[in-house]
């Protein structure tokens, strides 16, 4: 967890910002927006709560190295925490349901990623487009270096972070740190 | 209970101390704390004994301190089961800016090899 990380020569990228919107592989229609949705960075009340809703709906087993937190309250803080000033924010709707959220987190010069999706749509390629579109949305704001940390055995999001860009920089550890450096918007 | 406490100077070891001598106090236990190599710590191992001192004087609790050198994981290993030793404490890991917990060096390398109890300190 120190500050000299190795980033990967190959940019990941450039992706599309959001908002967008596609069909998932259960023919759902999800739209991706940025989180807050306007410039001022003010974001409604509804939408806040929304994204509580999925927290508290999130099965425990898919909890990875603490986060999210179980109990209400608990998510309530890390979520104002994680979505406070310098940190950027995409979120995965279906309708007024929130099925996903990805967010970057500042570190230095450097950001951390999370993503999550809610169980019931997992497996239907939103977590792929929900990772673009965080990528996408951090570059047209001057992200240049992501980095995570990941439980080894969790393949599926291996093989996503993988896909879009990230480079195993530490595998010493029980949770193997990926990084990527991202392409100039497009 | 016969308790060996690593501190390598890291913020969760840190922590560790408070808890385990707390809890030593309540308990009873023998406490022996040793202050070892933590690469990865900013803290000097004389300001980790320092700091080591100072709690247990605050505590009113007689430990033994002592310094070891080399690898921190191996050394606390040896130590607990070459001196008979109940348990190892040590920090629980550290906090990303995101909020996930990593396990440091130490304790990874503690858990897997140490066939002395282990706790971790949250």
């Amino acid at each position: 967890m120190s500050g000299d990380r190795v980033y990967p020569d190959e940019p990941a990228g450039p992706f599309e910002a959001p908002p967008l919107s596609f069909e998932d592989r259960e023919g759902r229609g999800i739209e991706i927006r940025p989180y807050p949705a306007d410039a001022d960075g003010e974001s409604g009340e509804d939408e806040f709560e929304a994204l509580i809703e999925m927290y508290t709906a999130f099965d425990p087993e898919d909890r990875a190295q603490g986060i999210p937190p179980s109990r209400e309250s608990d998510v309530r803080s890390w979520l104002e925490t994680i979505l406070g000033d310098g940190g950027y924010n995409v979120v995965a709707w279906d309708g007024e349901t929130v099925a996903g959220h990805a967010t970057l987190v500042p570190d230095g010069d450097a950001y951390e990623l999370a993503i999550f999706v809610l169980q019931a749509y997992q497996g239907a390629g939103i977590g792929t487009h929900l990772m673009e579109a965080l990528l996408g949305h951090g570059a047209v704001n001057g992200v240049d270096r992501v980095w995570l940390t990941v439980e080894r055995w969790n393949r599926a999001a291996v093989g996503l972070y993988k896909k879009v860009g990230f480079e195993t920089s530490d595998a010493e550890s029980f949770e193997l740190e990926m990084t990527a450096q991202l392409a100039d918007p497009a | 209970m016969n308790v060996l406490l690593g501190i390598g100077g890291s913020d969760d070891s840190l922590r560790a101390l408070e808890d385990t001598v707390e809890r030593a106090r309540a308990a009873g236990d023998d406490l022996t704390v040793a202050v070892v190599e933590n690469p990865r710590s900013d803290r000097t191992p004389e300001e980790v004994e320092d700091r080591v001192r100072a709690v247990l004087a605050d505590a009113g609790l007689d430990a033994d301190v002592r310094r070891v050198e080399g690898d921190a994981g191996s050394r606390l290993v040896a130590i607990a089961e070459d001196e008979g030793f109940d348990m190892i404490a040590l920090g629980g890991g550290e906090t990303s800016p995101m909020g996930k917990i990593n396990l440091g060096s130490i304790a990874q390398f503690v858990l897997l090899n140490s066939h002395v109890s282990v706790k971790l300190v949250r």
